[in-house]
């Protein structure tokens, strides 16, 4: 190989730096979030798995339902009927977006645009 | 020679990606992911007609101060927020008889009522949109059950071609964050989302409003009489009969755009 | 071939230095805009585009006009244009990167642009133009690429670039026509609202692009080895002529119909750019300026004998350039929006951000334009030799 020693240290170096995040924060991980859910309700609109994962694509198919459908009723698998907006039926149960939607959120560095345009609920008080 | 050639592996190596990308995609696209029809249910407090209309009643308005209380309430309900520059925002609007009617004015109109008359301009929600002809998403579209040219905010690219194919002036984009304008930031309406920057709005003939059963925030907040808001296709509708009893006339309708807006004068 | 690139004078280094500092400087102006909206801009209500998409609509026009090289060379067998197409092809490149640089900085939300595929409006004018520029500039960079290649190695191109090279050229009429189409279907805009937009725009478009390759050819003759040759030049400078004299004899024709109907509608924009209207009149010098530098080109240019001294026709094709890009690049589009659909004059004037974007812009067209010119010129200095 030409430059045996020049390519070896690139290499190293390279290696390194690429794995930075990994070695600069090797035991200082944050404990994984304790979110706080909602004390009103028990179940939420879908199982809890599926909205765990899929919370996005449920949101989406309502946005395109009330924007595109002008259609603002959803029924549940189990009949229940909820009113598909974000900020009118998700946050009036989990009312406190700091306690629910930003641990998980902040934890993972995702920083949805949604809040840009739909209205966050104030805090709810202490008591 | 040794080993594979160059080319060849480049054309492996894109087929190769190709086909990945493609792959993937085509998974996400025929994956379930859109609500079926038995998930989406009407409501039944909705308003709903095949056709809906306005008409302004020109004889009804007099001076400003009727107008204000019309305009805020749909600013207010909306979220519009208040920019005094020239990148402002409004839904709805007063003008002159001679910015509104283009080519209806002349010069003896200033002897008439018409003179210093509030007209009251907004989103015609035409039966024939150039705006929505031009969109290149379908972020503006007409809904064809009732007749509403609405903004898919989502999907809104900002490319403002909408706005030039307006023949009426009746959009406007938020050229920075509207909340920045917003009092502390605050919605004046929490029940109602505001915008973001880099999108375009406009009337919606209060279709959220519509869904529950309410009349638009304008035609409410107006006095009797002054704006009528109904099914232009029920021939019992308050508006077609008023435009039965009345003369009435729209904004430049020589273009072709059928708007659904008619002023009684 | 893009080893050529890597090795130059120090005019070329220090010139790409400069040139990456330009593009540097609007980088950081985008990230403002791109933070803060598009309040950095002179955009408003009324005037809703302004000097983005005005460079775009000059600039497809500079990148149809490869089409002025390649017609006679492929259709009509000008053997003296056959060394100089590959100029044109990467002039058309650098061009169009340009026009799809000016609308993503255009853009509202420009994170969203991807809904331009994922949601495709055959109706909407500004899909297929989304379609034949990214189309022209594929197209462009096949051919350029394929040939320059073969003539490295000293061999006839592979056959199926032929029929690449033909659709080439009717592909060029079409970015601009297509571009013609965003204005000239709009019902409200009587500025654009004419059939005579279109071959405008074409007209502009083989003045401007051949007249940009003409100064891009005394230059690349100053300082490499390549000579695009006398008589490349000349023709080039008798195409520039006619298209000129076709875009002023266009305009002229517009102002008749405009003023002898005496339609208001119409002529409120006439009125506003060469006049003023309501006391605003910003771009009354500019027009002007353009009108007369347009004539000043015709004047010099209609004289073979002033043609064919370069010097003389250097310094005409600079009037052609500057005229065109006045007229498009600031009139059209300002024009068209002032006075608004309702009749009231909102002026516009792009903020220092807004040109400070529009420079970075041009630089990374320059950029790729020096680059892919050093290449063309080293395989023909290397060919040659």
């Amino acid at each position: 190989m030409y430059d045996k020693g020049k390519i070896i240290l690139g290499l190293v170096i390279f290696v390194v730096i690429f794995t930075t995040p990994f070695w600069w924060n090797a035991g200082v991980a944050k404990p994984v979030p304790q979110i706080e859910l909602p004390k009103k309700e028990k179940y939420c609109v879908d199982a809890k798995d599926y909205m765990r994962t899929s919370h996005m694509v449920l949101l989406n198919n309502w946005r395109d339902s009330v924007v595109r459908n002008g259609n603002r009723i959803y029924e549940a698998d189990d009949g229940r009927k909820f009113n598909m907006s974000l900020t009118n039926q998700c946050l009036s149960c989990h009312d406190s977006k700091a306690k629910f939607c930003d641990r998980c959120h902040n934890y993972l560095q995702v920083a949805p645009y949604c809040w840009d345009c739909h209205v966050i609920p104030p805090e709810p008080k202490e008591k | 020679m040794r080993g594979i050639k160059r080319r060849d592996f480049i054309k492996i190596a894109g087929i190769s990606a190709a086909l990945g990308l493609g792959g993937k995609t085509a998974f996400e696209l025929i994956a379930p992911g859109r609500l079926d029809a038995a998930e989406e249910v009407p409501n039944a407090a909705a308003f709903k007609a095949k056709h809906w209309g306005m008409a302004i009643d020109l004889r009804k308005f007099k001076d400003a101060s009727q107008v204000k209380p019309i305009v805020d309430a749909c600013h207010l309900t909306h979220n519009v927020p208040a920019i005094p520059t020239k990148q402002d925002i409004k839904w709805i609007w007063a003008t002159g008889f001679d910015h509104a009617f283009t080519h209806k004015t002349h010069v003896l109109i200033a002897e008439t009522e018409m003179k210093d008359k509030p007209i009251l301009v907004l989103c015609n929600h035409c039966e024939n949109p150039p705006c929505v002809r031009v969109c290149p998403t379908k972020a503006t579209f007409k809904r064809e059950e009732d007749g509403i040219v609405l903004m898919d905010f989502h999907r809104c690219i900002g490319c403002r071609f909408c706005m030039g194919a307006c023949p009426y002036g009746s959009r406007s984009f938020n050229f920075g964050d509207p909340r920045e304008y917003l009092k502390e930031g605050k919605p004046t309406n929490p029940d109602y989302p505001t915008r973001t920057k880099g999108v375009v709005e406009k009337c919606n003939f209060c279709a959220e409003r519509l869904a529950v059963g309410k009349i638009p925030a304008c035609v409410e907040a107006a006095g009797p009489g002054q704006m009528l808001f109904g099914d232009l296709t029920d021939p019992r509708s308050e508006i077609r009969k008023a435009l039965r009893e009345r003369y009435s006339i729209r904004r430049k309708p020589y273009l072709g755009t059928r708007p659904s807006v008619y002023y009684l004068v | 071939m893009l080893e050529k690139a890597l090795t130059g004078s120090r005019t070329y280094w220090s010139w790409l230095v400069i040139l990456a500092a330009i593009l540097g400087a609007g980088f950081i102006a985008y990230l403002y805009q791109f933070h803060y909206g598009l309040k950095v801009t002179g955009m408003n209500r009324d005037v809703t585009w302004g000097f983005y998409i005005a460079q775009l609509t000059f600039l497809v026009g500079v990148a149809a006009s490869a089409v002025m090289l390649v017609l006679p060379y492929y259709l009509h067998h000008y053997k003296a244009f056959g060394r100089i197409t590959i100029l044109g092809e990467f002039l058309a490149i650098s061009a169009v990167t340009m026009c799809g640089l000016f609308v993503f900085v255009d853009l509202g939300q420009p994170q969203r642009v991807m809904n331009l595929i994922l949601h495709p409006t055959p109706n909407s004018i500004l899909f297929w133009d989304f379609l034949v520029l990214n189309g022209y500039l594929v197209l462009n960079a096949v051919i350029g690429w394929v040939t320059l290649q073969a003539e490295r190695k000293g061999l006839p191109p592979a056959p199926w670039i032929k029929p690449l090279i033909i659709l080439s050229i009717p592909w060029a009429v079409s970015i601009h026509t297509v571009t013609a189409f965003l204005y000239c279907g709009l019902p409200g805009r009587g500025f654009w609202l004419t059939a005579i937009l279109a071959p405008r725009f074409l007209a502009s478009a083989f003045a401007s692009g051949p007249a940009a390759l003409i100064l891009l050819g005394l230059l690349v003759r100053k300082f490499t080895k390549f000579d695009p040759g006398k008589e490349a030049i000349q023709t080039l400078g008798k195409i520039v002529t006619y298209a000129i004299i076709l875009n002023l004899f266009f305009l002229s024709l517009e102002t008749f119909t405009v003023f002898y109907s005496q339609i208001p509608d119409h002529m409120d924009h006439f009125i506003y750019l060469y006049a003023g209207l309501h006391g605003h009149a910003t771009l009354v010098p500019w027009m002007w300026a353009s009108a007369f530098f347009g004539l000043a080109a015709v004047a010099i240019l209609v004289f073979p004998k002033l043609r064919a001294r370069e010097g003389v026709l250097a310094l005409a094709c600079g009037l052609v350039f500057v005229c065109t890009w006045i007229d498009k690049g600031m009139g059209m589009i300002a024009g068209g929006f002032i006075p608004n659909p309702l009749h009231e004059v909102t002026e516009y004037i792009p903020t220092f951000p807004e040109l400070l974007i529009t420079l970075g812009v041009y630089g990374v067209g320059a950029l790729i334009l020096t680059v892919l010119y050093k290449v063309a010129i080293g395989v023909k200095e290397e060919v040659e030799s």
